[in-house]
C-alpha cells in the first residue's frame, strides 16, 4: 500500500466522489455555524425549499456579533440583535442544537467545539470562519469556508474542494523559558511570510510540538491560516487522548477507549511524502512581538525592526507604508516602547491555560493607569473555571476589566 | 449560492494598486450584521472610500469619476484574512464582475467563483504594466474570454491565458451551482454514510 500522510488518510477516507479535473466531494463530520456567516445560507435553503440534510451534525453558537457585557439585556444594536434572533429562529426551524447567547455552554465556536466533546480525531470539520483550523490540534481536517459553502454543507453535508498540497513543519528541540506556542507560530510566519503556506495544508510535528498541551496546539493550528495555509493539523497522541478522557461528555462515541485505539493509527507513515518540508530549531525561537499591520511582521522581542530588504515576503513600498501607519521605522527596537492597550481573549488565546499563565505573571501587581486592559474568556465554561480558580479576582485586583465570553473587537457592538 | 453566468466581458478597469488588501479592508467587520446578500456594495472599501466625517474621500479611486468599469485590478495578495463571503458580495454588488491580481487568498478565490465574480491571476510584471496603463489612460479596455481563458489588453492586443479549475469554468459558463450538483447525488452521499460508519 502506498504510504500516506495523516492529511491524506483523513481526506481520502472522506471523499464521496472525485470529479475528473475538478474538486473532490468531501463528506463533513461536523459543521459549526454562527450568526454572522449563516443567515444568507439559510435564506438559500428556504428559496430552494429544502431542509438541512443532517441537522445532528451541525452545532450553532452566537459568538461573533454579541456584546461582552450586560449579556442578560437585549442587544442594543438592532441589526446585530436581528442577526442573533435569526440564528435562533433558523436553529429551531431546522432542528439544530444551539448554544446561543445566555446558554450555560455558550462561547466562541472554536473554544466550545473541543470542550463540549464535538471535535474528535480523524474528523472533517468546517465552519464559516477562517480560524476553523483550530480544531486541527486534535488530528482533524478543519478549515474555514464561505457562506455559499455553509449553504452547501447544510443542504448536503458535503463540500466540493480541490485537494490542497501537503507541507510538514517540524519544530525540534526544547523551547526556551517564556516561549509559548503563539511565539512558535509567530516565528514561523515571520520566517515564511503571510503567503508562505498558501495552497497547503500543514502538519506540525517534532519534539517541541509533541511536548505542547492541547490548548497550546490549538493556538498553533488556529494561526496556521495566518501564513496563508488552508489549515494545520497535529497527529493525536497521549496528550490528545488524556484531554478527551477528562471531558464530561464525548459526542457520538459509545466506547471512548476503543475509539482511542483506532485514533492511534492517525499519523503520517514514516516514508510519507510531503510537497514541502521545513524544519526549525526550538532553541532559535524567542518571545515574539509584531510591529506592523499583518501577522508576517513579527520579530523576537529584543530584535530591531528589519530593513525592507530583509523582508522578502513584502514589497518595500507597502512595508514602509505599514510601518509609517504604525509610527515606526526600520531599525527601531520595541523594548522600552510604551504599551497602550492589553487584550487577552479571542479564539486564538481565550482558553483557561492562557488565563492561568497570565494570572501567574500579574498576581499581586497593578496595571499602569494609562493602560486599558481587557480580559475576555472564550466560553462560559472557561469563565466558570476562572471563577473557581480565583483568576477573576486576580485580574480585577490588578485593575483589569473582565468581560463576558465572546469575540470582542470583531463586532460592531463594542 | 448565486447562479451567475459569465462568458465574455469587455470593460474598462478600476485600478487599486495596493498589496495585501484583506477582507476587513474590503468590507469592515462592523458592516456584517445584515442577513441578506444585497446592499454590501455601499460599504465596499468603506474606510478608504469615506473620511471619518462621512464625506467621500476624493483621493480614493472609487470616488474618482475618471475611473470606472466592471474589472477591479488590485495589487498582490488580495482577499486574505477573515473568510467572510461578504467581501465578495460587496465587490459584486458594487458592479464588478472580475478581479485581476497576481495572487489571491484561497478562501477569497473559492468565494468569488461561487458568486460569479471571476478572479484572474496574472504575472506580477503584467499586473504592474496593466496598472500603469490604466493610470495613464483610464479608457484602457480589457477583454476577458472565459471559454478561451484569455485576458486581452485591447489597445496593445497583448493576450495572456489564465488558469481556472475546469469544473468551476463549466459552472460559470452554464450558470450552474455546486448545490444543484450535490443535491443530484444524494443517494451516493447516503450510501457513503451507510458504508463508512461516519462519526455520529
Amino acid at each position: 500500500m502506498k504510504s500516506k500522510t495523516l492529511f491524506d488518510k483523513i481526506w481520502d477516507g472522506h471523499v464521496v466522489r472525485s470529479i475528473e479535473a475538478g474538486p473532490d466531494v468531501l463528506y463533513i463530520d461536523r459543521h459549526y455555524i454562527h450568526e454572522v456567516t449563516s443567515p444568507q445560507a439559510f435564506n438559500g435553503l428556504k428559496e430552494r425549499g429544502i431542509p438541512v440534510f443532517r441537522p445532528d451534525k451541525t452545532l450553532a453558537t452566537a459568538d461573533h456579533n454579541i456584546p461582552t457585557k450586560d449579556q442578560h439585556l437585549e442587544i442594543k444594536d438592532a441589526l446585530s440583535r436581528n442577526q442573533v434572533e435569526k440564528l435562533s429562529e433558523n436553529c429551531s426551524k431546522y432542528g439544530i442544537e444551539l448554544f446561543g447567547l445566555n446558554h450555560s455552554r455558550n462561547g466562541i465556536v472554536h473554544v466550545i467545539g473541543p470542550e463540549l466533546g464535538y471535535t474528535l480525531p480523524g474528523m472533517t470539520i468546517v465552519c464559516g470562519d477562517s480560524h476553523t483550523s483550530t480544531h486541527g490540534a486534535f488530528g482533524t481536517i478543519a478549515f474555514g469556508i464561505g457562506t455559499s459553502e455553509v449553504e452547501m454543507v447544510l443542504a448536503t453535508q458535503c463540500i466540493m474542494q480541490p485537494k490542497p498540497k501537503k507541507m510538514r513543519i517540524a519544530i525540534n528541540g526544547t523551547l526556551k523559558k517564556g516561549v509559548t506556542s503563539k511565539d512558535i507560530i509567530m516565528y514561523i510566519i515571520s520566517e515564511i511570510s503571510t503567503g508562505g503556506g498558501t495552497g497547503y495544508f500543514v502538519e506540525f510535528s517534532g519534539s517541541a510540538i509533541i511536548a505542547l498541551s492541547m490548548e497550546a496546539r490549538m493556538t498553533i493550528c488556529n494561526m496556521s491560516i495566518e501564513m496563508g495555509a488552508r489549515g494545520g493539523l497535529i497527529a493525536p497522541d497521549e496528550t490528545t487522548f488524556s484531554y478527551l478522557r477528562k471531558l464530561p461528555e464525548i459526542r457520538g462515541v459509545k466506547d471512548l477507549e476503543s475509539s482511542i485505539n483506532e485514533w492511534k493509527n492517525l499519523k503520517s507513515d514514516s516514508d510519507a511524502i510531503f510537497d514541502r518540508e521545513l524544519e526549525f530549531d526550538a532553541a532559535d525561537i524567542k518571545p515574539m512581538i509584531t510591529y506592523g499591520t499583518n501577522p508576517g511582521m513579527g520579530m523576537a522581542i529584543d530584535a530591531s525592526i528589519p530593513m525592507p530588504a530583509d523582508k522578502p515576503g513584502e514589497s518595500s513600498s507597502s512595508y514602509l507604508k505599514s510601518l509609517d501607519y504604525m509610527g515606526l521605522k526600520p531599525g527601531m527596537k520595541l523594548l522600552g516602547h510604551p504599551v497602550d492597550f492589553v487584550f487577552i481573549g479571542s479564539c486564538t488565546n481565550g482558553r483557561i491555560e492562557d488565563f492561568r499563565a497570565f494570572a501567574q505573571i500579574i498576581r499581586g501587581r497593578q496595571k499602569a493607569s494609562n493602560i486599558q486592559a481587557l480580559i475576555v474568556p472564550g466560553s462560559k465554561r472557561v469563565e466558570e473555571q476562572m471563577v473557581a480558580e480565583g483568576l477573576i479576582e486576580i485580574f480585577k485586583n490588578a485593575g483589569f476589566e473582565v468581560r463576558q465570553p465572546g469575540l470582542l473587537l470583531l463586532s460592531g457592538n463594542e | 449560492m448565486a447562479k451567475v453566468k459569465f462568458d465574455i466581458l469587455e470593460s474598462t478597469c478600476v485600478p487599486l494598486p495596493l498589496e495585501n488588501v484583506d477582507t476587513d479592508q474590503i468590507i469592515p467587520a462592523r458592516f456584517l450584521s445584515a442577513t441578506s446578500r444585497e446592499g454590501f456594495g455601499n460599504n465596499l472599501f468603506r474606510d478608504w472610500r469615506y473620511l471619518k466625517t462621512g464625506e467621500p474621500n476624493e483621493k480614493f479611486v472609487l470616488n474618482n469619476p475618471v475611473f470606472g468599469g466592471k474589472v477591479l485590478v488590485t495589487g498582490k495578495n488580495f482577499g486574505s484574512g477573515s473568510s467572510r463571503e461578504h467581501a465578495v458580495w460587496a465587490i459584486f454588488d458594487y458592479g464588478f464582475r472580475a478581479v485581476i491580481s497576481s495572487f489571491f487568498a484561497d478562501i477569497f478565490m473559492n468565494n468569488s467563483l461561487n458568486n460569479g465574480l471571476l478572479p484572474i491571476v496574472i504575472s506580477d510584471e503584467l499586473l504592474i504594466k496593466l496598472q500603469e496603463m490604466i493610470l495613464k489612460d483610464p479608457a484602457t479596455m480589457v477583454k476577458i474570454d472565459l471559454e478561451k481563458q484569455t485576458l486581452t489588453i485591447l489597445p496593445t492586443g497583448e493576450s495572456v491565458k489564465f488558469a481556472i479549475n475546469p469544473y468551476k469554468k463549466e459552472c460559470l459558463l452554464k450558470g450552474l451551482d455546486d448545490i444543484d450538483f450535490l443535491l443530484g447525488m444524494k443517494d451516493m452521499i447516503t450510501s457513503y454514510e451507510n458504508n463508512k460508519r461516519v462519526a455520529k
